[in-house]
């Protein structure tokens, strides 16, 4: 079953700003779909109708075949933004377990569960730190973990590693897959890095920006499972290639 | 990952007696001020031969306080009773407020600029009049005043905590999909957390400030504000100067309350909090 589905989806804002016209994109599960523009493009505004954080003008969105609402309160996405968003007042323990708290997850379940996302994400230790104890990449890793402590289907990463250095963003890249491919979790990837969508995606999303289109889906068909060898890949700098032509495209159709 | 992550801040290490210690080597230079302040004022008001109207010397003042102890900590208890009762109203309605406030956006938007304004002017200036809406020998009359006085800026900073919520912390809760109950309790309270301590440490300051001097306006004998005032009529500087000590003595011991308080309360905070944000 699709996990998402995007039909005809338009967005303007108040003040007739148009920040997407006819979105159609779909996504199957265990896809790692990179949505990819200039800034302006609604990417992130895209990213959040998927998340139902806000109302389409016009057109729907399916997540796991539900009305994108009914979705949201199943508690069927996590999300993650660019900021690492974590409630200052609550251990890295309990910033993962908030979700399960919320869901009336039993006490015990919680802290195993607490117990294995810091595991995942390579945070063992850390659970009684407080967030301001740790780097932002850490405070990053956290916040993953929390998206993910509940095994949700879909996580929504708005431009998550975009605030961090290129050595910390690439590592986090490589913690990333290796939690895709543990999880088996379909992801939706906002980037404005044409490296980065390439190496971790299945098929990148190439936006245009105003109006927000979808000017080009290119499928990525580089072997699994990626690694530092995939970067020195002639093929990848062939994608990186497609993927530029494809902004700079829908970059000349814009009188800006 | 080829190296294990590495906190950017450690944990506090150390027992709580090298906490103590560390904390009291840090006090060393002030408790050296306070001596060395005392003893140029008490050289200086024998070697200038000062009136003792204009600054008794420090060993007078304490002969004063010794002589007196048991009448003055009856006066301080009485005014720190109206302290702490105006602290309670003002900084509780306050609080009750704030929350509704921050709950319904129009009505905030049409309080606070008055909020605003009301704790920029000098609310002092009412003390006379509360006396006369309330018997001015209660120590109901002196907790208005003392209330009002704490009521603004607890008030305004409260509200200010409750809706300095980043957006984000917002959204996060919404793809929880959870009521607005449970963001109250889940993030604006916390958030509110260091904004209202530190509107309780200016309040605990203002509240004995209020009922003092609501006290010189007029209060019982059993107050410390009203027998400062007439022990000063009545050339008993020392003793007035006792009172103030008395005075001084609660007031920072209601601050330090205050502040040990807050650090229980938000221990999550690095310590000193947070600065930039």
């Amino acid at each position: 079953m699709t996990v998402v589905a995007i039909n005809g989806v338009s967005k303007q804002f108040k003040g007739g700003t148009v920040a997407l016209r006819d979105i159609d994109l779909e996504i199957e599960p265990g896809e790692f779909v990179s949505l990819i523009g200039p800034s302006g493009c609604g990417k992130s505004t895209l990213l959040r109708i998927v998340g139902d954080l806000i109302q389409p003008s016009e057109g729907r969105v399916t997540v796991n075949g539900k009305p994108a609402r009914k979705a949201r309160e199943d508690h069927d996405y996590g999300i993650v933004f660019q900021d690492a968003v974590l409630y200052d007042w609550r251990t890295v323990s309990k910033n993962i377990a908030l979700p399960l708290e919320l869901a009336g997850t039993p006490r015990q379940e919680r802290q195993a569960k607490v117990e294995q996302m810091l595991e995942l994400v390579e945070l063992q230790g850390f659970g009684d730190h407080h967030p301001w104890q740790l780097s932002g990449g850490m405070q990053q890793r956290v916040s993953i973990a929390r998206a993910l402590s509940f095994d949700p289907a879909l996580l929504l990463m708005d431009e998550p590693f975009g605030a961090l250095d290129e050595m910390t963003r690439e590592r986090l890249n490589m913690e990333l897959l290796k939690i895709w491919a543990e999880t088996g979790s379909t992801i939706v990837f906002v980037t404005h890095s044409i490296s980065e969508a390439v190496f971790l995606s299945t098929r990148v999303a190439v936006m245009s920006a105003r109006p927000g289109r979808i000017s080009n889906v290119i499928p990525i068909d580089l072997p699994q499972p990626r690694g530092e060898a995939t970067r020195e890949d002639p093929h990848f700098f062939e994608l990186v290639t497609d993927v530029r032509e494809a902004l700079h495209g829908s970059h000349e159709q814009v009188p800006s | 990952m080829s190296s294990a992550p590495v906190a950017v801040q450690p944990l506090p290490q150390g027992g709580v007696a090298r906490m103590v210690g560390r904390r009291a080597r840090d006090w060393i230079p002030a408790i050296l001020v306070l001596v060395l302040t005392l003893g140029v004022w008490q050289g200086g008001v024998k070697a200038f031969h000062v009136k003792r109207f204009l600054l008794p010397a420090p060993s007078a003042i304490w002969t004063a306080f010794t002589n007196n102890q048991h009448a003055l900590w009856r006066e301080g208890w009485f005014t720190f009773q109206e302290a702490l009762g105006g602290f309670a109203i003002g900084c509780g309605a306050a609080v009750l407020l704030a929350m509704v406030v921050a709950r319904w956006r129009p009505l905030g938007n049409a309080l606070m600029p008055y909020a605003i304004a009301a704790n920029a002017v000098p609310i002092i200036a009412f003390a006379p009049i509360t006396n006369a809406w309330f018997n001015p020998l209660t120590k109901s009359s002196k907790m208005a005043v003392a209330a009002v006085l704490c009521f603004f800026p607890v008030f305004v900073n409260v509200v200010r905590g409750l809706t300095s919520v980043k957006p984000q912390q917002l959204e996060l809760m919404r793809s929880y999909a959870v009521g607005q109950l449970a963001v109250f309790r889940l993030v604006r309270i916390p958030t509110s957390l260091p904004f209202l301590f530190t509107s309780l440490k200016v309040a605990s300051v203002l509240a004995m400030i209020g009922a003092i001097i609501g006290e010189y306006f007029g209060g019982s004998l059993d107050s410390l504000g009203a027998n400062i005032k007439q022990d000063a009529a009545l050339f008993q500087f020392e003793k007035a100067w006792a009172e103030i000590l008395v005075a001084c003595i609660l007031g920072i011991g209601f601050y330090l309350a205050v502040a040990l308080a807050e650090r229980l309360a938000t221990r999550w905070q690095p310590p000193g909090g947070f600065q930039s944000e």
